[in-house]
């Protein structure tokens, strides 16, 4: 089947089959591998994306299904080669990654929430962060690296 | 690639969607939001031949209130939709209470509410809000219309009335009566979590501030959403003081069939539907004018 899809501001068209994942087409066939793959049934959250600006799972969606949306990923949210925006700013800042795996879903999550809410408290975050696992952290250096960008006004 | 291959149909009327059904029959499932079904697929307990997409349907994706008050939510009407609509927050907060405990923001983006009535998940909220709120389910088939009451609509897990062809059309919901309190409350592991114990309250108090109407609905309390009528009819006269809310608490207790899961014993969660039914007729009472 043909799918058109906008991914990070580009159209793309390619020939797929139904059963492809999103998850699998922004990886594979697109190559933005920054959208990373855990459990494949929705409950990690490592391959959290913004589907017309709101955080879905790539992983419970068909590419086919993507037909005519835009899907931004991870590798949106640098302003540049080599440069981080704010929020992963306050990432790196805060110490708020150890092997990385959950955090490009962790930062498109947090992209949605803090669009939504500039000036959460700790309880919001936390919250906000309920449907993304991190194996390493603990969590207390992404809920301090979410505050300190929204002191930041990221 | 995990799931197994299918065909892939995108109609665009409810016709041509039943149409299809009819041709594939069981062989076929429709797709809604996906949050249930593509799980399902990527485990490969669905294995379906045909997937009906239904977000191109028209006319399944309207939230539409009637002079009278009552809303008909589309079936396709995804949750995020009735979460940030402001005239379901005013007149429906029930809905809303209990919409915030489904799932994640990343799967309210995408799912639907009439996929997940459709699913019939016995542990999901909004089957019992539903029962709470008596809701009538729009099923439409090759024979035409038929309006199902809530409470007929879920025959047990992941099991509802709906025949082979036929599929799920809209919800409608009555109006509260004037000056109802409600309150949604449950108990989960982490938030997001299937509740272990869910309970949704609906109070109305007559002129003297007596208890004129209760209703009582539980999730995870059964093989289907569980309502209390004779606990919540032991409220009706009352005053809704502090030992009547605790008396019918406790007989909702004995009107469930919990059955246990991984985390909670069907004993742990009659206790809990006794602590939450309290805690959440407290908070309609507080909240009926
Ligand atoms: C990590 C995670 C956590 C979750 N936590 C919760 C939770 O706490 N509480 C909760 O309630 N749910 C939870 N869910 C499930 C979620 O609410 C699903 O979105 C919902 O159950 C299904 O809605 P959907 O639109 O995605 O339906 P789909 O998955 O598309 O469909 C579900 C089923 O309904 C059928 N169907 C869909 N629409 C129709 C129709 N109009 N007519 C006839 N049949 C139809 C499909 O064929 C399928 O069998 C969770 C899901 C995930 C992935
Ligand atoms: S890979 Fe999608 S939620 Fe885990
Ligand atoms: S940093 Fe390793 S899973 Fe979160």
């Amino acid at each position: 089947m043909k799918v058109r899809v906008t991914v990070n501001g580009v159209a793309h068209e390619r020939e797929v089959e139904p059963r492809l994942l999103l998850s699998d087409f922004l990886r594979h066939e697109i190559g933005l591998t920054g959208t990373h793959v855990g459990c494949e049934h929705g409950v990690c959250g490592a391959c959290t994306i913004l589907w017309d600006g709101e955080p879905a799972r790539a992983c419970l969606a068909f590419a086919v299904q993507a037909e005519g949306h835009d899907i931004r990923t991870v590798e949106s949210l640098a302003p540049a080669p080599g440069q981080l925006n704010a929020l992963q700013q306050a990432f790196q800042d805060s110490h708020a990654l150890q092997c990385g795996y959950c955090t490009p879903g962790i930062l498109m999550t947090m992209t949605a929430f803090l669009a939504e809410n500039p000036k959460p408290s700790e309880e919001e975050v936390r919250h906000a962060l309920s449907g993304n696992l991190c194996r390493c952290t603990g969590y207390q250096h992404i809920v301090d690296a979410v505050l300190l960008a929204a002191e930041r006004g990221a | 690639m995990k799931p197994a291959p299918f065909d892939w149909q995108a109609p665009e009327t409810v016709e041509a969607a039943l149409a299809l059904k009819s041709v594939h029959g069981d062989g076929a499932r429709f797709i809604a939001g996906g949050q249930s079904l593509v799980p399902a697929m990527n485990f490969r307990v669905a294995q379906p031949g045909v997937l009906i997409d239904l977000s191109r349907v028209a006319g399944l994706d309207s939230l539409a209130w009637s002079p009278d008050g009552s809303l008909r939510i589309g079936a396709m009407v995804r949750y995020r939709a009735i979460e940030r609509d402001a005239e379901v927050a005013r007149h429906l907060p029930l809905i809303l209470e209990a919409l915030a405990e489904v799932a994640h923001p990343q799967i309210r983006t995408r799912g639907t509410l009439g996929g997940n009535l459709c699913h019939a998940d016995p542990a999901s909220e909004m089957p019992a809000v539903m029962l709470a709120l008596q809701a009538r389910m729009e099923v439409r088939g090759p024979g035409g219309t038929r309006i199902l009451p809530a409470a007929d609509f879920f025959l047990g897990p992941l099991t509802t009335a709906l025949a082979e062809d036929e599929m799920l059309a809209a919800i409608m919901v009555p109006p509260l009566p004037a000056g109802a309190g409600t309150a949604f409350l449950e108990l989960a592991r982490r938030r997001g979590d299937y509740a272990m114990m869910g309970v949704a309250a609906v109070l109305r108090r007559d002129g003297a501030g007596r208890c004129a109407e209760a209703r009582l609905a539980f999730c995870s309390a059964g093989p289907t959403p569980m309502a209390a009528p004779g606990a919540a009819a032991l409220l009706v006269g009352t005053a809704l003081a502090a030992a009547d809310i605790a008396a019918a608490a406790e007989a909702a207790k004995a009107e469930i069939e919990p059955m246990g899961s991984v985390q909670a014993s069907p004993a742990y969660q009659r206790h809990l539907a006794g602590v939450l039914a309290a805690r959440a007729l407290t908070l309609a009472a507080e909240r009926a004018a």
